[in-house]
């Protein structure tokens, strides 16, 4: 009986995803889920007998009209007799649910958990979800482009970015996913001039400047110490989590660069005992829905000084090809984004590059990554750092 | 393992609560939690709440609701569309990880905008049971049913737990169906999901419940008999009924036993038992005998607030614990149709 | 065994064909099935935000006061989210105020015929607040080009024999002409406390 409780390691052993695109009209629920469950059992030799328990995350219920949807899921994930935990923490679900599936293994409850996180938009009709009226209020909001579009202008104004960073971040991420063959958006005919003449949605969002709505699943196999000792395969280190959340409207709320945002990685880098991020992280998977939050996280996770985001971005730093701090080499969130697994592919695409299992998009020697989620009105945040090595 | 305690908690329930909005009535449960204990919310290391945008019928609902916590500047915190029950078990594995002392969790919801038994049709298999729209109350008329033909209740039985549990819910000011009702007297009701009749039925309600958990010496610092958690755990069952044993529940069982339910003797069990026949498949799964005293706060049958409901159970066996009301309790959460979800915790006093 | 970088193969125990009964071999295969959903829900605003849509019909714009800090909030919801205290006091705020950032919108909204692209949408500060919110920023001779940070605007009302207990009495939100605001720090939104609420 430890009196002051005790912290296992814990390592990601086995990774899953499928295909993402807009519609997966070959599969079930239930079937879409199984395939990257599968995936990863497989990857990670391990077989539903294996798994203790299942934690499930996925965005609004409303986004496929079926209410709680793990309730349903129970066969397919395996865990009749065991347990399942359903998260939702908004856009950053992905994330938070890989967190909730590590700390079962990290406080010991668990030996081997697997985490899931998806969404089968194709559904449903995700506008309808997202817009349920509501009486009281007037809404005129097109949806999340119109909500982070006034945020992007604001840090074009503070920081005096040229007006066509965004565009060169939705080129760099679309030339990644050229590279993943699970990405959603492959057009290789893509250049710098049509994302730029794509036309402007929310101003100063353009079209190729935002991200595919999909359907998909993303899965990990996530075990403790001993697990990760015995495993004759890859493995990713689990070297720091942290969560933060915020009030997403109050008088002097910094919202290019939330302090929920600041403090998450604050404490994830602390913890993995990181004192220069971008010496220090070889590859890094961050939630980018819209280009410009590229320089944006840049400087608020400390990659980048206030100001010198786009800068890293204009100097090519963040491309895969020559960039000293790749990130996003899967495509990103502009290249795939099944909202409730979303997350979850940066926290699994983070744990592939240190497995030096990325493909294609493999970062070269890559021993220590970072996956990051946000969500809601930019106000809740998951982050993780993996490596190849033990902490 | 750590050892962790539930040190406070607060709750409200009332049939509908219209002029407030959830987060409105939240506030005022939080903050009593807080002070009653001395602590601010930056003082809490971990917050953890659990709720439902279906019933709310507004996605993200949860967001809204945060404001309460008072998150400026941040909190380290997560949710869970589960009952709060759930977010209490997510915060219960935090605390064993050993780097925060304090949780605060909370659950809540109005059912009432609503229409719940038919917003809870849209839990079942979307592709092949769904589309029929079996409402809540007609999936466990299916229940009862087999355990009435199997012989293993008859309704005098659920008509005992009925007026037993409205018998205890009159003394709870917490409760919405505070009138007590003979065995006889209900009986004579006309069913209403047939077997159900309406006194099998949980009573409907709107509010919600906080509970703050500490570890070890602080939760000691903070309460005078802190109600130790001594064993939690949850499972499932499959969801497809026709593969399901309705009279029976599985996961609670194995729940049950891996929370260490039969280690020791109970003196009370506070079990989330939305209908009379849940309490009885309850008892069986859980091997809880005549001599412990079931639901004394009268449980879901007096007032069930979705996603609160289970967090609620917690909180009242915790409160009769700190209270000197007994030693030994088994609190339980549920969720799904007919319970396919179960959540046990054992709690102890000193 | 490494990841499946190859998609387009099944896992392992997926991979076996699935066997359909002869029975039913010539059958056409269901690709989908539409299950319509429709549920009702009467909502209720709560207190504070009722207040506030009372306080609309008199074409009056009110915001909650912190107790602990000040700060005001509009539209109310009963809580300040910077003490976690329910809030009790309203205060009536102005029906002009500053533009702290915005979007144009330049595609149709599905459902949404009353917004004719390109329009406006603008986190718009009124005067005696601290926090914004998302409004329609238009008017006839409004220049898309000329919209800027920091530009004053004014509420312009639906006629008085129209107004309801309802946001939308608010039509939209046009510029004054007067010189434009300072805005307090461009990466924050709201004004701070400390920078008063005037």
């Amino acid at each position: 009986m430890g009196s002051t409780g005790s912290k296992e390691r814990a390592a990601v052993i086995g990774v899953g995803q499928t295909k993402y695109s807009s519609t997966r009209g070959d599969v079930s629920m239930a079937g879409l889920v199984r395939e990257a469950a599968y995936r990863a059992l497989e990857m990670a030799g391990r077989s539903w007998d294996d798994i203790d328990a299942v934690v499930i995350g996925k965005a609004p219920d409303f986004f496929e009209g079926v209410m709680m949807p793990e309730i349903y899921l129970a066969e397919a994930l395996g865990c009749v007799g065991k347990p399942i935990l359903r998260v939702h923490t908004a856009g950053s679900v992905g994330g938070s649910t890989a967190l909730v599936a590590t700390s079962l293994v990290q406080a010991g409850i668990h030996g081997t958990v697997l985490t899931l996180g998806f969404e089968k938009q194709s559904e449903s009709n995700a506008m309808w979800a997202l817009s349920l009226p509501s009486p009281f209020t007037t809404s005129i909001n097109a949806g999340a482009g119109g909500y982070f579009s006034p945020i992007i202008r604001r840090y074009m104004e503070v920081t005096q970015a040229p007006e066509l960073i965004g565009a060169m971040v939705a080129l760099k991420d679309r030339q990644h996913a050229l590279r993943n063959p699970y990405a959603h958006v492959q057009d290789p005919d893509l250049t710098f001039d049509k994302v730029v003449e794509s036309p402007m949605l929310w101003d100063p969002i353009r079209f190729s400047e935002t991200c595919p709505s999909s359907d998909g699943a993303c899965a990990l196999v996530l075990t403790n110490e001993a697990g990760g000792d015995a495993h004759d395969g890859p493995v990713a280190w689990v070297h720091g989590t942290a969560m933060r959340s915020e009030a997403n409207n109050y008088g002097g709320r910094n919202v290019v660069s939330p302090q929920a945002s600041e403090d998450c990685a604050a404490d994830v880098f602390a913890q993995a005992g990181i004192t220069n991020p971008r010496k220090e992280i070889d590859a890094v998977e961050m939630y980018v829905p819209f280009s410009w939050y590229e320089p944006m996280w840049l400087e608020s996770l400390g990659f980048a000084e206030k100001g010198e985001g786009w800068k890293m971005v204009e100097s090519g730093a963040t491309h895969m090809d020559g960039g000293d701090l790749p990130v996003n080499c899967s495509g990103g969130v502009l290249s795939s984004n099944p909202i409730g697994a979303s997350g979850m592919i940066r926290f699994a695409e983070a744990a592939l590059q240190v497995m030096g299992e990325a493909g294609e998009h493999q970062v070269d020697g890559a021993r220590r990554s970072f996956g990051h989620a946000y969500g809601g009105g930019a106000q809740y945040y998951a982050m993780w750092v993996v490596g190849a090595d033990k902490p | 393992m750590r050892d962790v305690a539930v040190i406070a908690s607060a709750q409200r329930q009332e049939r509908s609560i219209d002029n407030e909005s959830e987060v409105e009535f939240m506030v005022p449960l939080m903050q009593q939690v807080k002070e009653s204990v001395g602590l601010t919310q930056q003082d809490i290391g971990f917050t953890c709440s659990g709720s439902s945008d279906f019933i709310a019928g507004q996605a993200f609902s949860f967001v809204m609701t945060i404001d309460g916590t008072g998150p400026v500047p941040p909190i380290s915190e997560s949710h869970v569309e589960m009952d709060g029950a759930w977010a209490l078990y997510e915060a219960w594995v935090k605390l064993q990880m050993g780097e925060v002392d304090t949780a605060l969790i909370y659950g809540y919801s109005k059912s009432s905008p609503g229409s719940l038994r038919d917003v809870l049709a849209t839990q079942m298999d979307p592709y092949y049971v769904a589309p029929l729209w079996p409402d809540a109350f007609a999936i466990e008329a299916l229940a009862a049913r087999q355990m009435l033909e199997a012989g293993k209740v008859d309704h005098q039985r659920l008509a005992e737990i009925a007026s037993r549990a409205r018998t205890h819910a009159a003394t709870n000011p917490h409760a919405v169906r505070r009138t007590e009702k003979s065995v006889e007297d209900i009986m004579g009701e006309a069913p209403m999901a047939d077997p159900l009749r309406p006194s099998d039925i949980s009573a409907a309600a709107d509010g919600g419940c906080v509970v703050i958990l500490a570890a070890g010496d602080r939760a000691r610092e903070l309460s005078d008999r802190p109600a130790w958690i001594r064993g939690i755990d949850h499972r499932t069952d499959a969801h497809t009924l026709g593969v399901r044993d309705l009279t029976q529940s599985m996961s609670a069982r194995i729940a049950g036993e891996k929370a260490g339910v039969g280690d020791d003797k109970v003196d009370f069990a506070e079990l989330y038992a939305p209908f009379t026949t849940s309490e009885y498949v309850l008892t069986e799964a859980l091997g809880l005998g005549d001599d412990v005293v079931i639901n004394p706060s009268g449980g879901a049958l007096g007032a069930h607030t979705m996603m609160a409901s289970g967090l609620i159970r917690i909180a009242e066996a915790a409160e009769r614990i700190s209270r000197g009301d007994g030693d030994r309790a088994v609190a339980h959460a549920g969720s799904g149709p007919v319970l396919q979800q179960n959540l046990v915790c054992v709690l102890e006093g000193e | 065994m490494g990841y499946n970088q190859d998609p387009s193969v099944p896992p392992a125990a997926l991979s076996g064909a699935v066997s359909i009964p002869d029975a039913l071999a010539d059958l056409e295969p269901v690709r989908s099935v539409t299950t319509p959903l429709r549920m009702e829900y009467t909502a209720t605003p709560g207190a504070s935000l009722s207040k506030y849509l009372r306080a609309m019909k008199e074409k009056r714009i009110i915001g909650d006061v912190c107790p602990d800090t000040g700060m005001v909030f509009v539209p109310p919801r009963g809580v300040s989210p910077v003490s976690g205290k329910r809030t009790t006091e309203t205060v009536d705020v102005a029906d002009e105020g500053y533009i702290e950032s915005f979007n144009i919108t330049r595609i149709p909204i599905k459902g949404r015929d009353d917004l004719h692209p390109p329009y406006v949408s603008a986190w718009v500060v009124p005067d005696g607040s601290n926090t914004g919110s998302i409004a329609l920023v238009a008017g006839d001779d409004l220049d898309l080009d000329d919209v800027r940070i920091g530009m004053r605007v004014k509420a312009v009302w639906k006629p008085d024999d129209e107004l309801e207990e309802s946001a939308a009495n608010i039509l939209h939100w046009e510029p004054t002409g007067e010189p434009d605001a300072e805005v307090p720090d461009m990466m924050r939104i709201g004004r701070p406390t400390d920078g008063g609420a005037q």
